[in-house]
């Protein structure tokens, strides 16, 4: 090991003190916790910011006039800021929290569609879409008449972007792609992407589920037109997630879901909305939760984010060559310089269920199944995968150990 | 290996898996049901073959899916094999975790549960006499459409590693000529 590569593991030894749960044992192994584009863990000062939340500033935000409820607006919408910061977004009224990504893209499609799809205008979407962006436009086109089409995929898993121009056309409105599959872990050329669509006319809606957490995000410099993601996969609690819009696009959306927080006035035959964000807001947010999730992009800027790429990036080529010497194993997507840190696997004879077993009694958590992404792995001609995801947490011992437990595992099965 | 893997990856059970009793068809089709997990894929089909008195002349299973679906499935056929759909109807679940054997948890007793589920629902599905043909070539060409769909592979995507690592179903006759001896074990 290099000297720089020996001090990074010293460093992540030192950050992992902070997480409580990577400290504990699975089948009387230490855990190596490999799991991470399903959901992260937490470090000890998100965890600490919601019982503060909870113990010293609680009370619902928007509408108080006591102290509390000023202390808890306060830090509501300084979380709020942080996710501006993060994202660098031109203001802080163009970042709506919702539940999490999967409601910020049902919100952004029903209302974006309701808006502006008529029968016949296309959606375009890609093969390697999760269900949170493929079923909420399956919903949009058939409440609209809209039509879907898919981008296809090269062979070694990346969009196909010559067939990405020819399915983009005048009736284009709008293209929703994933920055980072969930599966294949590719790293989509959103900024290439981005500017084809809006010289067809077209807007885009980026799921950044498996990017924000990963790599720095600037979306004004990228020129996406609706970006979401999840605070759970990014050391943040469950519960929240966000949307954020162009200004004008978000202004002439309707509002989704109705109720408290998102009107201006109610009267008895109708209501006006909101100014933004809070028109998208309706009901008392999670408002811990968004607390917890300004804690955790804290945390992570300390870190800090070019460390944390180039730490992922390190963890996926250790991953490719150690899963790369195991016989009758197929690592599914792009090579490395393509791909965020996630490497799903099929291996012969040894399916993905037996695989997850068999590592989880080697303390090693992965994730096997079709990860929410049923077309793509149809599209792979595979019913499930196995697959290890990584966060700048994960050690270079780990993926060893990840290897170790897969030769294990192939060992049951191996008897004619 | 420590003992836990010996505990649910038990002889028998990986006997069953890598050499299923009655993967296949049945020569003459009465009763037919298929069923999938929709969490992790798993596939079971069951072909029976019923006379007149209820009694199973034949049964059969096909499907993919983790060694314990599959092995769960072959332990299943073996159990009924030339047993009346009477006996099938009082199988309780309980009794079918009770006949795997080996402890599991709640996820994975789903996956011992399929072809339990797929069996029962199987007797209440009788094929009518004059459609009897037809309709187990239509459930043929069903099964063969998720087969395809499975295959569609096209240029399989990947790198590093060797050739296509999804298992292709595993080898046993499908005219129903897989009728194992009762010595395996």
């Amino acid at each position: 090991m290099s000297g720089a590569a020996a001090s990074d593991e010293a460093r992540v030894a030192r950050l992992r003190r902070d997480f409580p749960i990577l400290a504990r044992e699975v089948s009387g192994k230490p855990l190596a916790y490999l799991d991470n584009a399903a959901s992260t863990q937490r470090p000890r000062a998100v965890l600490d910011a919601m019982t503060a939340a909870y113990e010293r500033h609680y009370a619902n935000v928007h509408r108080g006039i006591h102290t509390l409820a000023q202390e808890a607006d306060e830090l509501f919408e300084a979380a709020r800021e942080k996710v501006r910061a993060l994202l660098s977004a031109p203001s802080a009224e163009q970042i709506i929290f919702t539940s999490g990504a999967t409601a910020a893209i049902n919100l952004a499609a029903r209302s974006f569609g309701d808006r502006f799809l008529n029968p016949g205008d296309e959606i375009l979407l890609t093969e390697m879409e999760h269900h949170a962006n493929l079923v909420p436009w399956q919903q949009t086109a058939e409440r609209t008449g809209a039509v879907i089409r898919y981008v296809p995929l090269t062979d070694d898993g990346r969009l196909d972007l010559d067939a990405f121009d020819r399915l983009l056309g005048p009736r284009t409105k709008l293209v929703a792609l994933t920055a980072v599959s969930n599966v294949l872990g590719t790293i989509n050329p959103l900024a290439e992407i981005i500017s084809r669509a809006h010289a067809a006319g077209a807007e885009v809606l980026v799921d950044g589920a498996q990017s924000v957490p990963h790599m720095p995000c600037d979306v004004q410099s990228l020129g996406c037109d609706l970006l979401v993601f999840s605070g759970h996969k990014m050391l943040g609690p469950t519960g929240v997630g966000v949307l954020y819009g162009r200004r004008d696009l978000l202004e002439r959306m309707p509002p989704f879901l109705g109720g408290g927080s998102m009107i201006r006035e109610v009267r008895f035959d109708g209501f006006l909305p909101a100014d933004l964000p809070y028109k998208f807001e309706a009901g008392t947010p999670p408002i811990a939760e968004v607390i917890g999730l300004g804690a955790a992009i804290d945390y992570l800027g300390q870190v800090g984010w070019e460390w944390i790429e180039r730490r992922e990036r390190l963890l996926t080529e250790a991953a490719h060559r150690a899963l790369g010497r195991i016989e009758g194993l197929r690592i599914i997507g792009p090579e490395p310089r393509h791909k965020g840190g996630i490497v799903s696997f099929a291996i012969d004879r040894l399916h993905p269920h037996d695989a997850a077993e068999l590592l989880d009694r080697q303390g090693v958590a992965v994730r096997a199944g079709h990860h929410c992404a049923m077309p793509l792995h149809q599209r792979l001609g595979l019913s499930a995968s196995t697959r290890a995801s990584f966060y700048f947490y994960n050690t270079l011992e780990e993926v060893e150990r990840l290897a170790e437990a897969l030769e294990k595992a192939k060992a049951v099965f191996r008897r004619k | 290996m420590t003992s836990s893997e010996e505990e649910l990856y038990q002889d028998h059970i990986l006997a069953h898996y890598e050499d299923p009793y009655h993967r296949g068809r049945c020569s003459r089709c009465t009763h037919v049901h298929a069923d999938s997990n929709p969490l992790c894929g798993d596939r079971i089909r069951i072909e029976l073959h019923v006379d007149d008195h209820g009694q199973m002349r034949e049964i059969f299973f096909d499907g993919e899916g983790c060694c314990i679906s599959q092995a769960a499935a072959s332990m299943l056929v073996e159990r009924f094999d030339g047993k009346s759909i009477d006996e099938v109807k009082q199988f309780s679940a309980q009794d079918m975790l009770a006949m795997f054997g080996v402890r599991l948890t709640p996820n994975r007793q789903k996956c011992a549960l399929l072809s339990w589920k797929v069996l029962q629902a199987a007797v209440y599905s009788p094929i009518e006499a004059a459609q009897r043909i037809s309709d187990c070539e239509r459930m043929e060409s069903q099964h063969a459409h998720l087969g395809e769909l499975h295959q569609l592979a096209a240029p399989a995507i990947g790198g590093a590693g060797g050739g296509r690592a999804e298992a292709a179903a595993p080898a046993g006759a499908r005219d129903g000529t897989d009728r194992r001896s009762e010595e395996r074990r």
